[in-house]
């Protein structure tokens, strides 16, 4: 059985392996069609990778709440909200213009996680009963209280117990800066007053190779990233893997059995479901960090469904399909559009795209496809969410289980719904 | 009377969570009443925020109807539903602004409701008082186009998944399409919020009360006129016709209603049929009243319309007025406690307390009547 393990491991950490360097060498062709200079190949990579790995760790919480536990929860951005913003109260500096408690960042992490979960062990208490679209509804309304809460100017300033903070209201809050530079600089407030040892080797070598300090710092905080993924991915895989996990997947094939079991489901249901909102307001912090400053308007309802998609495609039930449908959406669907209108712009020369879309209709009827196609870039923004859309459906009516979804681990130790001897040749049914 | 009081401490012993909102009610009522005789709230302004209330109640609870026919018949919380609102909404303006602009404005720009360079609206003169007649256009040609795109939904997503049987998958389905939907209409008709009607020749009356008076305009009139005869036209046709009892029959039991010969994929289209009217109905009253539309008009009012439905009860028409209305009145009313930017935290609030107390809704037993 250990065996089969390790295999699973290896064939799984290829899968993933493949996927990262196959994504990395499609947008370095990219780079090179848009002539970018060795400095800008690096970053653009660099900036795939960091949003592959946010959607990576976002999409294996939901993995655990979904895909294990069957628990239909669409409030995703509002936990993440509340992570990033107990982080951002706690850290902030007293005497800001939005003053915080000034307490250090682990503390602050520590403390956004704990928040998060709470919020979720208070949502799930009283959800637990209702039918999975009463809990959709329960909990996309709940993330929309929290982003009007955060966006009202009512708590842009507050003071619990004499202490003074707030969330800064629809102008949004600031966060500390990133530690990472602490690895590089002395000062990581002011770059100017000189680097550490460390940053002297690490710039010194980059610079060789043209490389520029801004994308090494950012591509060391994609690397921690990445491997805050894998640490993700083990929680969440020693979890389902455990006894504990073998009744979240009985729950999610049939509540009732697992009851009728002797399990107490409530309690599984509420621990996953904190566990799983904890992680995800980790993945908030970790993600809005990088930038020094979150508002409100980066939580809305879209981001959850975002996520979905994500989780979608990669395979709900399969935490490799999770990491790979948060890598593939990423990248490819989110990130890809925008690289697909630079690459055209650069090879064809378009006029000035038309100001609206009869403008850019009626050339076609004398076959010149060039103001349709220069008005369809322009508004590539909208373009990209209808076909979001679309795949969504089309995933949803012809391969629910998306790419990895066959991997689905079964609550049973055994696949009782094949005869032993077929069993042999699918190994990898089962993990 | 001592009956009386037995059976009411009996109901009380039953259903506390219904006895305790009443009891935080009756605090409020008295608080209200408090500040009322105390001068610290002037009754005008009391006034306006019901009547405000009433509008935005009626308003969400006829976007409601559809939505709660369609959760009660097809089984999912429809997503996309409040994008389909947006396009009603788009369809009826488009009407309108053709015949209003036709020869004086640039065609093309009409039909884009100004997407490209935006329409003088002043110039344009469209109100309720002014040009009554387009207005009727307008809201029979949202009703048609947005039946037409329901039914194009439910050709190409929903029924190739019929057979699923499967609430969530249908519901995650129509996530897909609400994005779709959206940013399709963006695509078109492009982000930013433009103006619609000529609000100096809009009708508007004042009604006097205690010190002060209320605005009550037109639009806010046609609205409210529209949606009640709309109602009761609803609740007769599935009261009293052969296709609306089987509607409700297949509501109350799918199975049942297959076995009995009911011809289910012809009462499913005569839901998306009648949803799809009164959701392009909504779509173009709401834009009239407010005088302004943008793309994600509809979806921000979903979640509100979801709060009526559920509040009201899925699959009761008249839960879902009442259910609209309780919410029109939590997003004013609450304002005399609450400030402005929290009045959506009360009502999402409310919703969250009703689906976890309550949530076969105030008006549980009745199923789409």
């Amino acid at each position: 059985m250990k065996f089969d393990i390790e295999m699973l491991l290896k064939s799984d950490a290829r899968i993933v392996a493949s996927t990262f360097v196959g994504i990395s060498l499609l947008f370095i062709i990219v780079a090179m069609i848009l002539g970018l200079d060795f400095n800008g190949t690096v970053n653009t990579i660099q900036r795939i990778m960091f949003l592959s790995a946010v959607y990576a760790m976002v999409v294996l919480a939901l993995n655990l709440q979904w895909g294990y536990a069957g628990m239909f929860n669409i409030g995703v951005a509002g936990f993440m909200l509340s992570g990033v913003y107990t982080m951002a109260i706690i850290t902030g500096d007293p005497n800001g213009i939005i003053p915080g408690l000034g307490l250090p960042i682990p503390i602050g992490i520590i403390g956004g996680v704990l928040v998060a979960s709470l919020l979720g062990l208070l949502i799930s208490i009283p959800t637990l009963k209702l039918k999975a679209d009463y809990l959709a509804i329960v909990t996309i309304g709940f993330a929309e209280i929290i982003r009007y809460a955060a966006n009202a100017l009512t708590f842009k300033t507050f003071s619990i117990a004499g202490v003074e903070m707030g969330t800064g209201a629809g102008r949004g809050i600031h966060l500390p800066m990133n530690p990472i530079r602490n690895l590089y600089y002395t000062d990581p407030s002011n770059l100017g007053l000189g680097k550490t040892v460390f940053g002297q080797y690490v710039f010194g070598f980059f610079e060789i190779i043209q490389v520029q300090s801004s994308v090494v710092v950012s591509w060391t905080y994609a690397i921690v990233l990445i491997f805050v993924v894998g640490l993700f991915y083990l929680i969440i895989y020693r979890i389902g893997n455990s006894p504990f996990g073998r009744v979240l997947k009985a729950i999610r094939e049939d509540e009732i059995v697992a009851n009728a079991l002797g399990k107490n489901t409530d309690i599984y249901k509420m621990k996953v479901f904190a566990i799983g909102c904890g992680l995800m307001g980790l993945a908030g912090i970790l993600w809005q960090g990088s930038y020094g400053y979150t508002n409100p308007t980066t939580f809305q309802p879209i981001l959850t469904f975002y996520i979905f998609i994500a989780l979608i495609i990669g395979g709900s039930g399969s935490n490799t399909g999770s990491i790979i449908g948060g890598v593939v959406f990423a990248s490819l669907l989110f990130e890809g559009p925008n690289f697909i209108r630079r690459v055209i712009m650069h090879v064809f020369k378009f006029d000035k795209a038309p100001n609206s879309i009869i403008e850019a209709i009626i050339p076609i009827s004398s076959f010149d496809l060039g103001p349709f196609v220069a008005y369809s870039l322009a508004n590539i923004s909208s373009l990209r969410v209808v076909f979001l859309g679309l795949v969504l459906v089309y995933i949803i009516q012809n391969r629910p289980e998306g790419l990895l979804g066959y991997r689905k681990e079964l609550a049973a130790s055994i696949d009782i719904s094949r005869r032993p001897g077929a069993e042999v040749k699918r190994g990898k049914r089962h993990e | 009377m001592v009956g009386y009081y037995n059976t009411l401490r009996e109901k009380v012993q039953n259903d506390r969570g219904t006895a305790l909102v009443l009891f935080g009610l009756a605090i409020l009522l008295l608080d209200l009443i408090f500040k009322l005789i105390t001068g610290e709230t002037r009754s005008q302004i009391v006034a306006t925020y019901l009547w405000d209330g009433l509008v935005i109640g009626l308003a969400i609870g006829l976007a409601g109807v559809g939505l709660s026919l369609t959760y009660s018949i097809l089984k999912f919380a429809n997503f996309a539903h409040g994008d389909m609102i947006t396009a009603g909404g788009f369809s009826g303006w488009v009407a309108v602004f053709a015949v209003m602009g036709v020869g004086r404005f640039d065609m093309k720009n009409l039909l884009l409701v100004g997407a490209g360079n935006p329409i003088n609206v002043t110039e344009l003169g469209i109100s309720v008082s002014t040009t009554p007649i387009a207005i009727l256009f307008g809201l029979v040609v949202a009703i048609i186009g947005t039946v037409l795109l329901t039914l194009l939904i439910d050709r190409f997503v929903f029924r190739p998944m019929r057979h699923h049987n499967d609430g969530i998958a249908l519901l995650i389905a129509s996530i897909g399409v609400s994005l779709a939907l959206r940013y399709g209409l963006a695509f078109i008709f492009k982000t930013q919020n433009r103006g619609l009607t000529a609000a100096s020749l809009t009708a508007s009356y004042s009604v006097p009360v205690g010190t002060g008076s209320v605005q009550i305009d037109l639009g806010e009139i046609t609205l409210v006129l529209v949606a009640v005869v709309l109602m009761v036209c609803v609740h007769m046709f599935l009261q009293y016709s052969t296709l609306g009892k089987a509607m409700r029959a297949m509501a109350d039991n799918r199975d049942l209603a297959l076995i009995t010969g009911i011809p289910t994929e012809k009462v499913v289209r005569a839901t998306w049929i009648i949803g799809g009217a009164l959701t392009g109905a909504a779509g173009f009253l709401i834009t009239l009243e407010r005088g302004t539309i943008s793309f994600q008009f509809g979806w921000i009012l979903l979640l509100l319309i979801f709060a009526a439905v559920i509040i009201g009860g899925i699959g009761s028409v008249y839960g879902a007025i009442a259910g609209g209305i309780v919410i029109g009145f939590t997003s004013t009313v609450s304002l005399i406690w609450i400030p402005a930017d929290l009045a959506n935290v009360a009502v999402f609030s409310v919703m969250v307390l009703v689906l976890l107390y309550k949530p076969e809704g105030l008006f549980k037993g009745v199923t789409t009547a």
